[in-house]
């Protein structure tokens, strides 16, 4: 093999690389703050919904977890754009994390909202409690703690899946890297490079994750 | 004033309540006793509307607690329930138990639910537990926060379904303790109990549920002691 590793251009841009990992922690987290609201929803509309609503939330889930996650944004950027309807580059991954995301999300907090015994919302409700402050104050706070750790796990995902972006012109993390590789053509460093801010990411994900629960979870 | 009528109440093809009639006035501690299935919890969960009815009226206070119009979640702050899984909010500390009602429904500041919180966590003997979860209180204990959060409400009314069953023998003292303990300040109680020592003790009425009916009402010493029914006579010599 006589390939020359050249470290030097990679870390001139560093710092650049560097930001485009924020704006991966970004997407990632917003992605996900939306997709939990989002699949709480859909739990609750799968369970209880009328037959309408109920389709919605299954065809929903199913689509996101059956098929790729990169068709799932190439959807929200070719297909809407068919129809005229263009995002930025920051919303079509944004959308298409919060798909798949949501869709994850719902089938855990379906099983989360189901573990939970029927006479928790009784008892709430006896007290006076709406079913909406029954739902906030007393369920999902308990279900947040059961599903806590597979929430975690989509957490990571996202933040990994976000690399698809570079494929619909998005500069997070994976974008930025190919536009200076491309320019250098050290494909192996920067990408080498990139590999280990991922990782980087990822760990930060887990040990505030881990001290989060620490934090909240004092039962 | 609680008052049902002919109230009638299915589950699909289970026809469990047949024309229940039943008033309780103010200040009364009714028990009610009967079989296992024969409906007690079904009548409890009905007069706060945890069940929906098929035919008859409920009323509290004069207001019907199954029209249309009815503010339910207003209502329901009239009627304390203790369950007897007792239903402790496991993620939540006793003080918050009790706390959270009154500031989310009654509306009332922190400080005020805080407040009334300890108060009535003191009334039921745990005013040194106030800042324990659930999961490091006994069956008892848990079963008292129950009931001082249903009391946190200020209802008039106290529901109980079966409220020691599901505790340990030598738990079950302390909760009737508490529950003897709100009858003589005058609360309005509907108990349904196996405990036939509370009821003939404690309760001014003692109703006989049989087969979806009240089968016999009246006050302890006629129930205990001269049974008018047959089949009250039988379900009595069976449960001593
Ligand atoms: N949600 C429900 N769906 C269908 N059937 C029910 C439901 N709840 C109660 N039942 C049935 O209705 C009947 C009366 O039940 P209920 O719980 O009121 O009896 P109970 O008198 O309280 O009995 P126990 O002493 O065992 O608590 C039983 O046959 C029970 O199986
Ligand atoms: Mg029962």
């Amino acid at each position: 093999m006589d390939y020359n590793f050249h470290w030097r251009p990679v870390f001139r841009d560093l710092p650049d690389l560097v930001e485009a990992g924020f704006v991966t922690l970004q997407v990632a987290v917003l992605s996900m703050l939306i997709g939990m609201a989002c699949g709480i929803v859909l739990a609750i509309m799968r369970m209880h919904g009328s037959a309408p609503l109920r389709w919605v939330a299954v065809s929903w889930i199913e689509l996101a977890r059956n098929t790729p996650a990169l068709f799932q944004l190439f959807f929200f950027g070719f297909g809407l754009g068919a129809f005229g309807l263009h995002l930025s580059p920051f919303l079509i991954v944004l959308c298409g994390l919060t798909f798949n995301n949501a869709g994850y999300l719902a089938e855990n907090f379906r099983g989360g909202f189901q573990a939970i015994p029927e006479t928790q919302m009784r008892a709430a409700r006896s007290l006076g409690m709406t079913a909406a402050q029954a739902y906030i104050r007393i369920i999902i706070p308990q279900v947040l703690r059961l599903v806590y750790h597979p929430m975690t796990n989509q957490m990571v995902w996202a933040v990994l899946m976000s690399s698809l972006g570079m494929l619909v012109g998005f500069r997070e993390l994976s974008g930025e890297t190919q536009f200076f590789a491309s320019r250098t053509f050290r494909i192996f460093e920067y990408f080498a490079v990139t590999a280990v801010i991922y990782y980087v990411i990822v760990k930060f994900i887990l040990g505030s994750s881990r001290l989060l629960a620490f934090r909240l979870f004092r039962y | 004033m609680i008052e049902v009528s002919e109230l009638h109440k299915r589950f699909k093809d289970l026809h469990v309540l047949k024309g229940i009639n039943l008033v309780v006035e103010k200040g009364v501690v009714l028990s009610i006793v009967g079989a296992s299935g024969s409906g007690k919890s079904t009548l409890l969960y009905c007069i706060n509307a945890l069940e929906a009815i098929d035919s008859g009226t409920i009323t509290v206070d004069g207001e019907d607690v199954h029209a249309k119009g009815t503010d339910i979640n207003r209502l329901r702050r009239k009627l304390g329930m203790v369950f007897q899984q007792w239903n402790s909010f496991p993620h939540l500390t006793a003080l918050e138990n009790v706390a959270l009602s009154p500031r989310i429904v009654r509306k009332l500041s922190r400080a005020e639910s805080r407040d009334i919180a300890a108060k009535q966590l003191e009334h039921v003997g745990l005013g040194d537990k106030l800042n324990s979860y659930p999961s490091a209180l006994s069956g008892g204990q848990q079963q008292r926060l129950a009931i001082a959060r249903a009391l946190a409400m200020e209802p008039s009314y106290m529901l109980f379904d079966e409220a020691t069953s599901a505790l340990d023998p030598e738990l079950v003292g302390e909760v009737l303790d508490t529950m003897r303990l709100l009858a003589e300040e005058g609360m309005t109680m509907i108990c349904v109990t196996h405990e036939m020592g509370f009821a003939r003790d404690v309760s001014d009425r003692v109703a006989y549920v049989h087969d979806g009916t009240i089968e016999e009402i009246g006050p302890p010493e006629q129930i205990f002691g001269d049974p008018q029914s047959d089949n009250t006579r039988r379900f009595l010599a069976k449960v001593r």
